[in-house]
């Protein structure tokens, strides 16, 4: 669906991206996961075919977006990362006159409009203005809006940001929905979760570069431990109390706020820095996510 | 090599919709602004005009001796006045709905940005917000010169029809070039600027209200290089019905070069504004 090879975006001397490599096969949910600034944005406004490639060549169903623009748009759906919604018409009408916009005739986009109301389960808000919508319902009537033209590929850059977690819930059940009907998804997000929730396959972007690709469960287990023990301990004695845990676990990590030490076995840590007659005012076991993989791979959070 | 066929060297890309076809997928959007706007521009396109003619054709035409020498032919101050008031009507409406709703399209409703991830292209966009801008100058021109009609200010039948069209192009001229400027435009503080030393001095001096030649010899040259002068003086021979169908040629070539300029103009700086 998409192929990109050493694809690069400047914007005079700032390069947004430097030279990647991505593939995205057909059915797939492929996500970019990182943190602001790395260049997913970017990434996404050149596969949409909206924004000219700075260098290195790019695919996209089979077609090249300097020459092939509308014919690429006319099959995406695309939900950017600020909605751009038209507030003076209702919401109704903002399906419907954006399916105009792909040639699709009235009585069909009347029908579709319809449906995807019912998907985005704002049936009841047909003849509502947008602005009176709340955020999450806006992002839900994006991503409806986007379904119109029936795309094989849909684009969606950061879906969930600014969501409350209840508004977030819905919309991954949508995406994941989507997904089972055979649409191919791909999504930009700087939160882990929504990543290992959705993707069936990412590549974590830092600085304009591609720092490792897989599903989340081998990016995990390639570059991260099974458990993480995480250890808090008073203002200001993380870096300190760093060096007298280390030989716990194969590494640890100092955040301004706790110690990380990973390790296999995330209780036996714990376990042995009690031993050792270290007091941590908290202590927390749990599983290696994505942000141990960033933190891995690039030496900072994904909150940075 | 030498027989490769035109199409060949220079292949239309995939998916890119004829120019009709491009505005036609935009017609129920600017059908529903139409329906929102219409009662707005009742007054600025309708009322405002017509109380123009009653005050400056009428009523002040009442003071001016009707000398067909000194009005350019016209028998009366009003016959003299309505071409050229028509004309910058034209230029007011194409102006005021190619700067504020050109900004808005772009920085506050994001308009554009909507549409171009659709198959549609800028210069799509373009063309229906210019066709949409100038829907509104020839209805307004239109109801302007029909209720004029009875009141013996036109010489021929005809004369006011083809002046209708050099309305128009009036239109054409200013919704391009203003388009133009617009899309470039980072705040909307340069409207004021462009209705201050553009809009009102053009409607003043180029010749709606008083024949050019009483601005001097400097003056008067300048007035002729403003676009409106053009429209405004092809409006009036053809109302009056003495045209001098050579300078009637160079009014409708002046106009129409300054709407393709202003067309190339307004799909470059639109391309290069919402550029990601």
């Amino acid at each position: 669906m998409i192929s990109a090879r050493g694809l690069r975006k400047s914007f005079g001397d700032f390069e947004a991206v430097k030279g990647i490599d991505v593939d995205v096969r057909k059915g797939e949910a492929f996500g970019f996961l990182g943190p602001n600034g790395a260049g997913k944005s970017s990434t996404m406004r050149m596969i949409a075919a909206v924004s000219p490639v700075s260098g290195g060549e790019l695919r996209i169903l089979g077609m090249d977006p300097a020459t092939d623009g509308p014919a690429i748009r006319g099959r995406l759906g695309v939900c950017p990362q600020e909605d751009t919604l038209d507030n003076e018409l209702n919401v109704f009408d903002n399906l419907y006159i954006y399916g105009r916009y792909f040639g699709i005739d009235r009585a069909t986009c009347r029908q579709r409009a319809e449906e995807l109301l019912e998907f985005a389960q704002i049936t009841d808000k047909a003849k509502a203005k947008v602005e009176d919508l709340s955020g999450g319902m806006k992002r839900r009537l994006t991503i409806a809006r986007s379904l119109i033209n029936r795309p094989d590929l849909l684009l969606l850059d950061e879906p969930t940001t600014g969501l409350d977690p209840q508004a977030r819930h819905v919309l991954w059940d949508q995406l994941f929905r989507l997904k089972q009907a055979g649409v191919t998804l791909v999504i930009t997000t700087h939160y882990m979760d929504e990543a290992e929730q959705l993707c069936d396959r990412l590549v974590v972007m830092d600085k304009g570069v591609i720092a490792a690709e897989g599903s989340p469960r081998e990016l995990i287990d390639a570059h991260s431990t099974r458990e993480v023990a995480e250890l808090r301990f008073g203002v200001g004695e993380h870096e300190a109390l760093a060096a007298k845990v280390e030989d716990l676990g194969e590494r640890v990590e100092v955040l301004p706020d706790r110690l990380l030490v990973y390790s296999d076995h995330g209780e036996d840590v714990v376990t042995a820095v009690i031993e050792r007659g270290l007091q941590p005012v908290a202590t927390l076991v749990r599983r290696s996510t994505l942000e141990d993989v960033f933190l891995r791979l690039t030496g900072r959070s994904l909150a940075d | 090599m030498a027989t490769s066929t035109r199409a060949a060297r220079t292949p239309r890309p995939a998916g890119t919709l004829s120019a009709w076809e491009g505005m036609a997928r935009q017609y129920d959007y600017w059908l529903t602004v139409l329906k929102r706007t219409w009662r707005g521009g009742l007054v600025s396109s309708f009322l405002t005009p017509l109380l123009y003619v009653v005050a400056m054709g009428v009523l002040l035409g009442g003071f001016i001796e009707g000398d067909p020498d000194r009005l350019e032919g016209a028998t009366s101050y009003l016959a003299f006045v309505v071409p050229g008031l028509v004309a910058s009507h034209a230029m007011t409406i194409a102006v005021s709905e190619s700067t504020y709703p050109v900004m808005g399209a772009i920085k506050w409703h994001k308009t554009f940005y909507a549409q171009l991830a659709t198959p549609l292209a800028v210069r799509d966009l373009v063309n229906a917000f210019i066709a949409f801008v100038m829907f509104r100058v020839a209805a307004s021109c239109a109801v302007f010169m029909l209720v004029l009609a009875p009141f013996g200010v036109f010489a021929t039948w005809w004369g006011p029809v083809l002046a209708w069209l050099a309305q128009l192009l009036v239109g054409f001229a200013f919704a391009t070039l203003v388009f133009a400027y617009s899309a470039r435009l980072r705040s909307e503080e340069g409207f004021g600027l462009l209705f201050r030393l553009g809009v009102i001095p053009l409607t003043l001096f180029s010749g709606a209200f008083f024949p050019i030649g009483n601005l001097g010899p400097v003056l008067e040259w300048l007035a002729r290089l403003t676009p409106l002068w053009h429209g405004v003086s092809l409006s009036r021979m053809l109302c009056v019905g003495q045209v001098d169908w050579a300078l009637a040629a160079l009014h409708v070539v002046v106009l129409a070069v300054l709407t393709v300029v202003g067309w190339l103009l307004a799909v470059h700086n639109l391309d290069k504004r919402l550029e990601m």
